[in-house]
């Protein structure tokens, strides 16, 4: 192989690897596992120390601001989570009465400290009038 | 009016499938009277397409509530400017729309290139034809925009309006959040053009330099608006958001980030292929996988198939979309391989040390930027389909790859321009490269004396430094030469270097541009912020800022309801002004936003949201000290203005231009005397 066409070949592999590389250890610092509240309660033990992404909708009545954090409850069918949001940005303006919230955080003894949520109106923007009533197109 | 709307899509339908048989048809049978009237159909798209948007504009502008659309998305007391944008606030809408402005695109590029390109024309024609069938196919069976709300009763269905809207999302009542989706959808859509072309050289074989002319003005123009989109989008998540930053690798940020990124490095790497013919594998391949990465980018923001706060519902076109993509991907694929002996590379690779290594690198690192994003933002759809479990990376996965490779990058934007084609000698580097880095270095060294130790950002200012001294000695160098043959000014001889050959001197705004950014997004590693329940008369402070609630003011306009602290701020002690941050609560919606306040300076941002009230009655008041913020708009800006003079068009090529005409005239002359005689 001629000299300087190892050069390239080298100059592109140390590229990919050092790419390769970075998204590795990225991953591991970034990864979390999505999870509704049902499947969290069925995994008991295995769910603590590990980074989750849970939704669920927003418990009518469950925010609530207190010293410094917020609490709120998510729920799935039956299943009830009591989440203590420890984050440091604003809570997103969409997280209100029913939205469909996502927090990202730990399960630590009962209990879920989020330190990131998300919020969509769900219930608002798009279930929205086709709900007691049928659309038809019209021709 | 919306018999009008549905008429017209039908049409749409009709004509398109018109267009794509007859010129396919007249290109093959010969027949360039065919071809001329494949060409006038899309014409005719045009005119239909416009009467269907403008059809829903006007259900819209009456807020008529019998159309389950309108209902969604405005409401009776919204003001006219924002029923208007309500046309691309939700999905159907704003899939009208994309379809309206991809034939008024297509109809473009058929206008400006009918005279020249004959024999790639048919071929444009027909792609676009097929890309406009898909839309409308889409707008009129699966996402019409003009579908009836109706009611069932004992009598069957009849047509029913609810009393008003369910109002406009108010986090979209913002005038960049007007601007902002056409800008994008522009870019996106234009997208379609070079692609045509280029499947269209493919197609006919032609892959000479007339496909690369007209696709690279195309890309160029299409790029400026994603990434003019892009920047928009940063800012309208920064006023409006009130989280305090401009990026959070959100997937729908991501879709547009991709195609751009791929779209930069098809701008570089064509140059390479004008040049030396080399690369065109690469070049076709790009153009291709920037088009599906722009379908791609709806795909995600339509089909919720990744979670984000952005994508509209889970809708039930997206099977069709993603069958969509693969078509297109499979077939772009078997045509790129099945033309690979007319894509051979006319030279090779000299040095490391070239103009052409440097891009190749370039390249290389848009591309695995690009990779990272997408495989960060599918990865939650991966994983549940090999393991069944959804795992989702977060913004730490996309900064530990992307910064990096920015910097690279970076470096590179100082670099590549100051290398010569083919191979640089020592010499010339040196010559090239002393100040600007003894410059940077010195600046690294300044900034680590002055306390610091933050490691991506030191770099990322030597760099930034490395790269200014650079662009502002190619200028220095260009006009001193110009000066000494032409005389006059300093200024009118950089204006004039300028105009001669405004790809490269356009280039380097741009890349002015990108290093402004970089300097505003390296502020970031030294965001503050702080979060406080105060009472009327009580402050907190932050950085050298001290922030005083005086009072808490509500009241009501018809749109909302709303709430704010009165906060005055003073920096050392001296005063600055009263900021007064809100919360709204839209009333046809139910929905509450918060309006930050922000005092900005080129030194830094203070940036103040009002969170909430506690059960105390205490005003959450977040305050974020965000330095350098203002750069990136800047910088955002300077980008804006570098592709503007790119797209002049040069005085070199003017000049070539008219002595080829002259030329040619010159021709015509002697064969019309040839006859005479």
């Amino acid at each position: 192989m001629p000299p300087k066409k190892f050069k390239f070949i080298a100059g592109t592999f140390l590229i990919l690897g050092s790419v390769l590389w970075l998204a590795i250890s990225g991953f591991e610092e970034g990864k979390a596992y999505y999870q509704t509240v049902s499947e969290l309660k069925t995994m008991g033990s295995r769910a603590e120390g590990v980074r989750l992404r849970v939704g669920g909708t927003v418990v009518p009545g469950s925010i609530v601001r207190r010293d410094g954090a917020v609490e709120f409850q998510i729920s799935q069918d039956d299943n009830v989570l009591a989440v203590r949001y420890v984050g440091t940005d604003p809570l997103p303006d969409t997280l209100i009465d029913e939205s469909e919230a996502l927090a990202e955080g730990e399960y630590k003894d009962g209990s879920f400290e989020a330190s990131m949520v998300q919020a969509k109106c769900a219930s608002k923007y798009e279930a929205a009038y086709g709900e007691n009533t049928e659309t038809r197109p019209e021709s | 009016m919306h018999h009008l709307g549905n008429f017209s899509l039908m049409a749409i339908l009709v004509v398109a499938a018109y267009a794509v048989a007859a010129s396919l048809l007249g290109v093959r049978k010969g027949r360039p009277g065919l071809v001329a009237s494949a060409e006038r159909a899309i014409f005719a798209c045009v005119a239909l397409s416009t009467a269907a948007t403008f059809s829903l504009v006007t259900l819209l502008y009456r807020s008529d509530f019998r159309f389950e659309y309108v209902a969604n998305y405005s409401n009776r007391d919204l003001p006219t400017f924002y029923k208007i944008a309500s046309l691309w606030a939700g999905n159907d809408g704003s899939l009208l729309f994309w379809s309206w402005l991809l034939i008024l695109f297509s109809g473009a590029a058929v206008l400006i290139n009918r005279g020249k390109n004959r024999e790639l024309m048919p071929y444009v024609v027909a792609t676009l034809g097929v890309i406009i069938l898909f839309f409308t196919y889409m707008n009129y069976w699966v996402t019409n925009p003009f579908e009836q709300l109706a009611m069932v009763t004992a009598s069957g269905h009849q047509v029913w309006a609810p009393p008003d809207g369910r109002g406009l999302n108010p986090l979209l009542q913002h005038p960049i959040m007007v601007i902002h989706p056409p800008i994008l959808y522009t870019g996106y859509v234009s997208f379609a053009i070079p692609f045509a072309f280029c499947v269209a050289a493919l197609l006919s074989r032609q892959l000479g330099s007339e496909w690369i002319t007209s696709t690279r003005r195309w890309t160029l123009f299409s790029w400026f608006f994603l990434g003019t989109g892009i920047i928009l989008g940063g800012r309208w998540a920064y006023v409006e958001l009130g989280w305090g930053g401009y990026w959070a690798w959100d997937p729908v940020e991501n879709a547009s980030l991709m195609p751009w990124l791929t779209a930069t490095a098809y701008l570089h790497s064509v140059m390479i292929q004008e040049r030396k013919g080399m690369l065109k594998v690469w070049n076709v391949s790009l153009v291709i996988t920037t088009y599906l990465l722009c379908i791609l980018g709806t795909y995600l923001t339509r089909s919720g198939i990744v979670s984000s706060v952005h994508a509209f519902a889970e809708s039930d076109f997206a099977q069709i979309f993603l069958a969509f993509i693969i078509v297109a991907a499979a077939f772009c694929t078997w045509l790129v391989i099945s033309r690979l002996p007319l894509l051979k590379s006319e030279n090779e690779l000299d040095s490391l040390a070239s103009r052409e290594s440097s891009f190749l690198f370039n390249n290389l690192l848009f591309l695995a930027a690009c990779f990272a994003v997408l495989w960060g933002t599918l990865f939650p759809v991966f994983s549940e389909a090999i393991q069944g479990e959804r795992v989702s990376v977060g913004p730490p996965f996309f900064n530990k790859i992307n910064v990096p490779i920015g910097l690279l990058l970076l470096f590179l934007t100082g670099v590549g321009p100051l290398l010569a084609w083919r191979k640089s000698s020592l010499d010339s580097l040196r010559r090239n490269f002393i100040w600007p880095t003894a410059l940077g270095l010195g600046t690294g060294g300044v900034l680590f004396a002055l306390g610091m130790r933050h490691f991506y950002a030191l770099v990322c200012y030597i760099l930034s430094v490395f790269v200014f001294a650079t662009i502002v000695q190619e200028f220095h160098k260009g006009t001193i030469a110009r000066k000494s043959h032409r005389g006059g000014s300093y200024l009118s001889g950089m204006v004039d270097l300028t105009l001669v050959n405004t790809r490269r001197y356009g280039g380097y705004v741009v890349h002015l541009g990108m290093v402004l950014i970089f300097v505003g997004i390296a502020g970031s590693a030294f965001n503050t912020d702080r979060q406080a329940d105060l009472l009327p008369g009580e402050s907190l402070a932050i950085g050298d800022y001290s922030v005083k609630l005086l009072r808490i003011d509500d009241g009501r306009t018809p749109n909302y309801d709303w709430a704010a602290t009165v906060l005055e701020v003073s920096k050392d002690g001296e005063l600055i002004g009263e900021f007064d941050p809100q919360k709204h609560f839209y009333r046809a919606s139910e929905q509450p936003t918060s309006e930050v306040r922000r005092y900005s300076t080129f030194r830094e941002d203070l940036y103040l949201v009002f969170s909430g009230m506690t059960e105390e009655n205490k005003a959450t008041v977040q305050v974020y000290l965000n330095p350098l913020v203002r750069w990136v708009w800047i910088g955002g800006i300077v980008m804006f203005l570098g592709t503007i003079v790119i797209m002049v068009p040069n005085k070199r090529e003017l000049k070539l231009v008219r002595k080829r005409e002259a030329e040619t005239a010159m021709r015509k002359e002697k064969a019309r005397r040839h006859e005479v005689a």
